[in-house]
């Protein structure tokens, strides 16, 4: 437990050491190009905000009015079945479909059962790890106008799946 | 999507609220919610500028092309049919870079001009050969070294350790990427 919280505290300042230190030895201008990258993060925090005003209002309404617990209630039963917390229910539905709508609802989760409790880490955990599989096969095939894409969304999906439950078993293991 | 999904979680919960007398709640909830979309937005701002920033150095530099060597025997593993086409390997590789990196907006661009090329070599134009699904899947994969964005949310939600899922990340990612591979 102590060296996997090591390994996940030194891998962000290592990563960016060794790129500057690479940066340095290759004289690049670094700071020019490092505020050109910070632009673009500038632009996409501007693109997901009104997603985000969006969807935390109609997440808070379910939540608020009472019909999240009605939805939980009636599927606790199969959840317990395959083991999955169902407060982590709706992030495990809009995952794959939209990525901005799943960072406002994982974001929801993360404060209202605790970013550091069980079911904070779950979340956090299943968002890194997954894909917006949906807008990625979409964009990716239409580009070059494909009218089959085969077994493609089933693999993706099989693939997100997997990814779900084994954040859970990880994190479980891990606490 | 959403333009069915939202006015339908609006109706539902809004209508809902009028019958089983959860008004006030209703009404509080509304414009904390808008205050916390404010709240986040703000503090996502700075870590994923910062990131974005860090992984526009990297970019920049040669480690590029060195990882692109290092990545050449499991391209050749992932994409039997592309052969010794030196152009779509290096596409490929740069967009698998790119999105190790997190570097979600430059792994697009680069991933499309690798589904071009590779369309170009494509038999049947209208249905995916094999190695354009495989790019696909992989795509739908999010292998990624560092999560940032979850890092920045966890960050600004005030996480006594946001990066304490890294490793678990990690692990959760290979599960998911190994289990598209064997259903591809």
């Amino acid at each position: 437990m102590q060296l996997v919280n090591f390994i996940s505290n030194l891998a962000m300042p290592l990563i960016i050491l060794c790129i500057v230190i690479y940066g340095v030895m290759e004289k690049n201008k670094m700071f020019d190009n490092f505020l050109e990258g910070a632009k673009e993060g500038l632009e996409m925090t501007l693109s997901i905000f009104p997603t985000l005003v969006g969807l935390f209002v109609a997440i808070g309404a379910l939540r608020s009015s009472g019909v999240l617990d009605i939805i939980i209630h009636f599927l606790t039963p199969i959840l317990n079945i395959i083991q999955f917390p169902s407060e982590l229910m709706p992030l495990a539905m809009l995952r794959p479909i939209s990525g901005s709508s799943s960072i406002a609802v994982a974001t929801d989760i993360m404060k209202n059962y605790g970013v550091d409790s069980p079911i904070g880490i779950m979340a956090s955990t299943i968002m890194g790890s997954t894909e917006t599989t949906l807008y990625t096969i979409a964009i990716y095939s239409s580009c070059i106008k494909i009218k089959k894409t085969r077994f493609v969304l089933v693999a993706a999906l099989i693939g997100d799946f997997v990814g779900m439950i084994a954040s859970v078993v990880v994190c479980r293991i891990m606490s | 999507m959403l333009n069915i999904v939202w006015p339908i979680f609006i109706i539902i919960s809004f209508s809902f609220a009028i019958f089983s007398g959860n008004l006030e709640k209703l009404n509080s909830s509304i414009f904390e919610s808008t205050n916390n979309a404010i709240n986040l937005s703000l503090n996502l701002l700075g870590t994923l500028c910062l990131w974005n920033g860090i992984m526009q150095i990297a970019n920049k530099t040669s480690l590029i092309q060195k990882l692109t060597k290092f990545l050449k025997p499991i391209i050749k593993f992932l994409f039997p049919e592309i052969k010794e086409n030196t152009q779509i390997q290096q596409e490929i590789s740069m967009n698998m870079i790119a999105n190790i990196l997190g570097l979600g907006n430059a792994a697009t661009p680069l991933g499309l001009k690798a589904m071009k090329s590779m369309q170009k070599e494509n038999k049947n134009k209208d249905i995916l050969s094999n190695s354009m699904a495989m790019f696909i899947v992989l795509n739908t994969a999010s292998i990624q070294l560092i999560p940032t964005t979850v890092i920045a949310i966890r960050n600004s939600l005030e996480s006594k350790n946001p990066t304490a899922i890294v490793f678990p990340v990690w692990v959760a990612t290979i599960c998911a990427a190994t289990a598209r591979y064997c259903s591809n």
